[in-house]
């Protein structure tokens, strides 16, 4: 049974799985302690033997109301909070807030730290892109292996962004109108010599797995999303240009000093899982080229804005909605202030959770092996999903 | 977008969708994203307007959210001319008035195939008391199912239209809308094991009431 083309959501109702078959239905609750769930998450699958006949994923196992939280702290205190949203990019979510602030309270950002800030977003985008092909091979039975290759790679970038905030994954790095620190000394050096070395292992990655046969037997035409339905339920990030639609943050919004690097936005044709792979590897060699110019243009200067102010910020009362495209999508912060220290409302834009929106859509007529498959390649993290 | 597009597309709605009371909330932040308000009975042909004009096509409904504004009141200076002491003076008053509560429900809209945006929808509800009632525009745009479900969630307004309204962060035996700005937290945590001050005070409440001695 194909997914409903209509566009209106919510409960599709099974009409018939097949006739005098009713009673077979089996309903399993996978999750929300699942291996293949990346997290504390749950599906609620109604199986027609193999086939997946409904769907509907369950979240707030990881909920602890970000929002509230933020709306009852200052600005700056929320900072740490938005590294445990996706907490593989905490450098991106960092830089989303930080532009949304900036919005609202109208900051400039220096040179240099608009430099360093395109270096630490790439930078994790490669890392976020590498992990999440382990993971996805992970959940296709490829177990150790690919996963290892990757999380090899990726400690050299966590070296890196160790060295410049403190911490490996929890950075806490951006501030209002720049940045918390200068690059430590070499710091250049080490990153030059990780995009110069990475093209290897992505060949080496891609011979392993691109052509793999059992890889592509369990992923092209699987989780089929089409470009109209993509596009009206949101989705964002590689998932979208994967279903061929053309849309990339840092070359429709021009945040940053995007417009500076020439790079391009792959594409997909299909819009199946395989495609999604495909995206993000290519997306990671994309990166490497912006990374490569930059390092070499990063200016020396100031790394804050002097106008910004850390202590006693408060924006003047109006809203702002700031959005950058992050390894996962469009994240945005929606900002409202009324004058006073904290804001008066604080949304998060979460691309994982709204990448789910059309989760079913995806599984319907699916075995459950697939549906795993599809799952893993809409690449969610789950404290930014349940917030 | 700026506030003379703006206007122009709200000229343009009006005349599409006749009765639509359409009003524009103007931002004074930097970033002058200026915003439409649109009144409940008419979003919903205000929006499918706005996605289907060819000269719009907003395709892509980014962000959906709530907005919880309590009972206020607001003071605002007035210059007034007075006579103090037989002199006609311009004397600074401050003027108060009463406002009452109110839930918004934000849309942030852009275009993909037109690479345009923002235009920003807002529906408001007439009061704070249950039940608030807005339009659903899930109908229009698949990515506001999960979103306006996290609205009904936190905030506890009611999406008419919504093919799939329950609640998706919290479970569904909760009661109260966590978001709203006078949700009270349910005095049930695990008190300190050294509880002192205002602790003290709320944990009280949890310990063995000491029983009359006779």
């Amino acid at each position: 049974m194909l997914p409903d083309p209509a566009l209106t959501g919510g409960a599709r109702k099974v009409e018939s799985v097949g006739q005098g078959r009713e009673g077979e239905l089996l309903e399993v609750a996978m999750g929300p302690q699942h291996p293949s769930t990346h997290g504390v998450f749950r599906m609620d699958v109604v199986l027609d033997g193999e086939t997946v006949v409904k769907l509907k994923p369950v979240f707030g196992y990881l909920h602890r109301n970000h929002e509230k939280i933020a709306e009852n702290t200052s600005y700056l205190a929320s900072m740490p909070y938005t590294d445990r949203l996706d907490y593989f990019c905490s450098l991106t979510n960092n830089w989303a807030y930080a532009l949304s602030v900036e919005k609202l309270a109208g900051l400039q950002v220096p040179e240099r730290a608009e430099y360093i800030r395109l270096i630490t977003a790439e930078l994790t985008r490669v890392l976020n892109h590498t992990c999440l092909a382990g993971f996805l091979l992970q959940d296709m039975g490829a177990l150790g292996t690919p996963l290892m290759y990757a999380f090899r790679e990726r400690e050299k970038i966590l070296d890196l962004i160790e060295s410049l905030t403190g911490a490996r994954m929890m950075c806490n790095y951006m501030r209002f109108g720049g940045c918390r620190c200068d690059l430590p000394l070499g710091w250049i050096e080490g990153v030059k010599k990780v995009v110069a070395e990475y093209p290897r292992f992505l060949d080496e990655f891609e011979t392993l797995l691109s052509g793999n046969e059992i890889l592509m037997a369990r992923t092209q035409g699987v989780g089929k999303l089409s470009a109209e339905l993509a596009v009206s339920a949101g989705v964002t990030g590689p998932m979208l240009r994967a279903s061929g639609v053309d849309y990339d943050l840092r070359k429709v919004d021009n945040y940053g000093i995007y417009s500076r690097y020439p790079f391009r936005v792959p594409l997909g044709d299909h819009g199946d899982v395989y495609d999604r792979y495909m995206i993000r590897m290519l997306e990671m060699r994309e990166s490497l080229k912006i990374l490569e110019p930059a390092l070499k243009d990063i200016p020396e200067g100031p790394i804050v804005d002097p106008k910004a102010k850390l202590r006693g910020f408060r924006p003047k009362p109006g809203e702002a909605y700031g959005r950058i495209e992050t390894p996962k999508g469009e994240l945005g912060f929606y900002l409202l202030s009324d004058g006073s220290p904290n804001p008066y409302r604080y949304r998060v834009r979460p691309p994982s959770l709204i990448n789910l929106t059309i989760l079913e859509d995806m599984c319907l007529g699916q075995t459950v092996a697939d549906a795993i498959v599809t799952l893993g390649s809409v690449d969610i993290v789950l404290g930014e999903v349940d917030r | 977008m700026s506030l003379e597009a703006l206007e122009q597309i709200k000229a343009r709605a009006e005349a599409a969708v006749p009765g639509a009371l359409l009003s524009v909330v103007k931002n004074d932040s930097p970033c002058a994203q200026h915003s439409l308000l649109v009144d409940v009975p008419h979003a919903y042909a205000v929006a499918q307007f706005l996605r289907d004009d060819p000269q719009l096509r907003l395709d892509y409904c980014s962000n959906v959210t709530g907005i919880d504004f309590l009972d206020a009141e607001l003071s605002e200076k007035v210059k007034v001319k007075k006579v103090v002491d037989g002199v006609e003076k311009e004397v600074e008053e401050v003027k108060k008035t009463k406002r009452a509560g109110y839930l918004e429900v934000v849309y942030h809209l852009y275009s993909i195939s037109l690479k345009q945006g923002p235009v920003i929808l807002r529906q408001r509800t007439p009061g704070r008391a249950d039940p608030v009632r807005v339009a659903s525009l899930t109908p229009l745009w698949r990515s506001a199912e999960f979103q306006e479900r996290e609205v009904f969630d936190l905030y506890g307004v009611i999406f008419d239209g919504h093919p799939d309204l329950r609640r998706i962060l919290m479970w569904d035996g909760f009661k109260d809308y966590p978001m709203r700005k006078d949700y009270v937290e349910p005095d049930d945590y695990e008190y300190e094991p050294t509880p002192h001050d205002e602790v003290l005070e709320k944990a009280k409440a949890h310990l063995p009431k000491p029983e009359a001695k006779a």
